[in-house]
């Protein structure tokens, strides 16, 4: 019993140490000084009782467990649905429906809605590159925002100093960030695990901090504005077309609305990820796509078996670069504007959050974790104080409950010739 | 007399101030199974890596159809048809049985990406093909109810077989089995045997072993080298091993 109240009162100090400086002080400006003021009464009232309730349940731990399992307990997702949701056959058909939803809702959303899926979608592309460096390869990157910052910059840079328009420019920004894969590739793919990571978290930072110092030609901290948007077969969204331009409403004789620009931004966001989501699902059942997931789980078999380690490594980082750089090339055109802000290691974090929380390999998985990694904070705007607190939360309790991820990915059941089906 | 796959002479692998392996020489014969015993520590594993490109020897040559191959990289010499399994079963676990098989074909296959993306006829074949040698390599080993099992799933014995399997699928000329019988029970060594008995005789292969269960290798072997300490201490048909005294004092130590 001792030992219980020792640990008890241990655990409600903790509490107090990690909630009061968090919640129960706050920075006020005073003058060209600032001070610590206390919270208000309420919020040191909840903290103590938060304190207090973590006391009783550490002290009471084990009456409490043998309570709890005493009750029969219902899973938090029954294992037959569990095991359904994941099937591969299942989760096509949910992927199909995501679709045909997403090409319809659209034209019945409100233009924030409409915004804010487009964000979605690009989180969708990202998260689906990386699942094939990350999730099938295994090969930890913390850099990928880098990758992404390489297509946004290609775009933009060549939209300012060439005028060329989007759709050119997408290809030659996958190129670019596949280029930069490869190059960075080389020298780091003798690493694993840890030192990979290292070594990716060191690149994002040097292509954030290179554009932000290249100021000539990037414009350093103020970035690049008035990028051109996308157009649809030379038809532009604007309400006044450039030179030699038309417009979609003066060319369909409708009135300009500027809805129409949000919808389309969408639907090519859906296009894009619709693309990579197919070529992924290729690759998976791909030879190479076969030799990635082998590489992950015992490179010396693979060296023993023939399969050359560099290349299936490389490409694994090369292809998943490319797909950054396609939504890299998007973002620049929907946001107009480029800064290297865009591209801090919150975003690689984010993003590995989703694969990570998606579970690793899974695609149906990346899809609903991007949906509910920027669609909650989006919708607690209120709360945007505590998001990095409710980020942290959610992620250590799905690591408590559901540590393969959401939707982890089951094998593909392959049939045999002369097998009863 | 058939001809000579593979031919070592000298080969030596040193660890700094350790001296592993010290001129060992052999020669497989096509069609051969050749056994390489010796006690604990003796440098028999040392020897595969040398052999199989992941350790780069320091002297010695190794001679594959007569191309010399040592200091190659452990993948080109797979690529040349040198294949091995592991003392500790290296299977990939998470994927199945028969995803193990269909990965050691990937230079086999049709790797092309458009062709890949696109389904093309060429591609839909050359996956069939894999299917079905796999398939074809599952039923040899009598693993193929496991085959939408994941690998690390499987029994001891099963997991043995299969990796055994996932070596043929890469066509190999000469299969290296690094102790395959090491915790298996004695019905499981009697199925390994078999095995390596359909192997040889109905699929041409050529074995190398390393074994410590003397009944296993004293009947399937037609060659034997042993080593010890490094160093090779005899060299021989069956019957010359089992009667050599050297090789006796190795085993046993001094009377």
């Amino acid at each position: 019993m001792t030992k219980n109240l020792k640990s008890a009162i241990f655990s409600a100090l903790l509490v107090l140490a990690v909630a009061y400086p968090v919640l129960g002080l706050k920075l006020e400006i005073v003058g060209i000084n600032l001070a610590v003021q206390g919270a208000s009464d309420f919020t040191i009232a909840t903290i103590l009782i938060c304190a207090v309730l973590m006391f009783l349940r550490v002290l009471f731990h084990e009456p409490l467990s043998a309570l709890w399992r005493s009750t029969p307990s219902l899973p938090l997702v029954p294992a037959k649905a569990s095991n359904f949701l994941t099937l591969p056959s299942t989760q096509r058909w949910v992927i199909v429906g995501l679709i045909a939803l997403a090409l319809v809702w659209p034209f019945f959303g409100s233009r924030g809605a409409v915004d804010i899926a487009t964000l979605i979608l690009i989180y969708v592309m990202l998260g689906l590159g990386l699942n094939i460096v990350v999730g099938l390869a295994g090969l930890l990157d913390l850099g990928y925002v880098g990758f992404y910052a390489v297509g946004a910059y290609s775009y933009a840079l060549l939209s300012h100093y060439y005028g060329l328009g989007f759709w050119i420019c997408l290809p030659i920004a996958g190129l670019m960030s596949a280029l930069f894969g490869f190059l960075l590739g080389f020298p780091v793919l003798r690493l694993r695990g840890d030192y990979l990571a290292i070594v990716t978290l060191g690149f994002g930072e040097i292509i954030r901090l290179l554009l932000r110092n290249m100021t000539n030609i990037t414009g350093g901290p103020n970035g690049i504005s008035n990028i051109e948007k996308p157009t649809l077969f030379g038809l532009s969204f604007e309400r006044k077309a450039a030179e030699g331009m038309q417009t979609f409403h003066e060319y369909f004789g409708i009135a300009y609305n500027p809805v129409t620009k949000v919808v389309f931004l969408y639907l090519v966001a859906l296009l894009l990820a619709l693309a990579a989501l197919f070529v992924i699902n290729r690759l998976l059942r791909m030879p190479i796509g076969r030799a990635w997931e082998a590489l992950r789980e015992d490179e010396i078999a693979c060296r023993a078996l023939g399969l050359n380690p560099t290349i299936i490594k490389l490409s694994a980082f090369t292809l998943g670069a490319a797909f950054a750089g396609f939504a890299g090339s998007f973002f620049a055109a929907r946001q107009g504007l480029v800064t290297p802000e865009s591209f801090t290691f919150i975003e690689s974090a984010m993003i590995l959050a989703i694969v990570v929380l998606g579970g690793m390999g899974s695609q149906l998985g990346v899809i609903l974790a991007a949906i509910v990694l920027i669609l909650v904070p989006e919708l607690m705007r209120d709360f945007s104080d505590y998001r990095m607190l409710l980020f942290g939360a959610m992620m250590v309790l799905m690591m408590i409950w559901r540590p393969q991820g959401l939707l982890p990915m089951q094998r593909p059941q392959m049939k045999l010739k002369g097998e009863p089906s | 007399m058939s001809r000579p796959i593979l031919e070592v002479s000298g080969l030596s692998m040193r660890f700094g101030g350790l001296l592993a392996v010290n001129g060992v020489g052999l020669t497989v014969n096509e069609k051969q199974v050749v056994s390489m015993i010796g006690p604990n520590g003796a440098g028999k594993t040392t020897v595969f890596n040398c052999l199989t490109g992941f350790y780069r020897p320091t002297a010695g040559t190794i001679l594959l159809d007569g191309e010399a191959i040592q200091g190659l990289a452990g993948h080109q010499i797979a690529r040349k048809g040198v294949v091995r399994t592991f003392q500790n079963v290296r299977l990939f676990k998470d994927m199945t049985a028969v995803e193990n098989l269909l990965v050691a074909q990937h230079r086999h296959l049709n790797t092309n990406f458009l062709a890949g993306l696109f389904k093309t006829p060429s591609f839909r074949k050359s996956e069939r093909e894999a299917m079905d040698y796999a398939e074809h390599w599952l039923e040899q080993v009598n693993l193929k109810e496991f085959a939408n099992r994941p690998a690390g799933t499987l029994a001891y014995g099963q997991q043995r077989r299969l990796e055994i399997a996932r070596c043929m699928m890469t066509r190999p000329r000469i299969l290296m089995l690094d102790e395959p019988a090491a915790g298996l029970n004695p019905k499981e060594t009697e199925d390994l045997k078999a095995l390596i008995g359909v192997l040889r005789n109905e699929h041409n292969a050529t074995v190398l072993l390393i074994e410590h269960d003397m009944k296993l290798v004293m009947s399937i072997s037609d060659h034997i080298v042993v080593i010890n300490q490094g160093t090779p201490l005899a060299d021989g048909t069956p019957e010359q091993i089992r009667d050599n005294p050297e090789v006796i004092k190795a085993y046993l130590g001094e009377a």
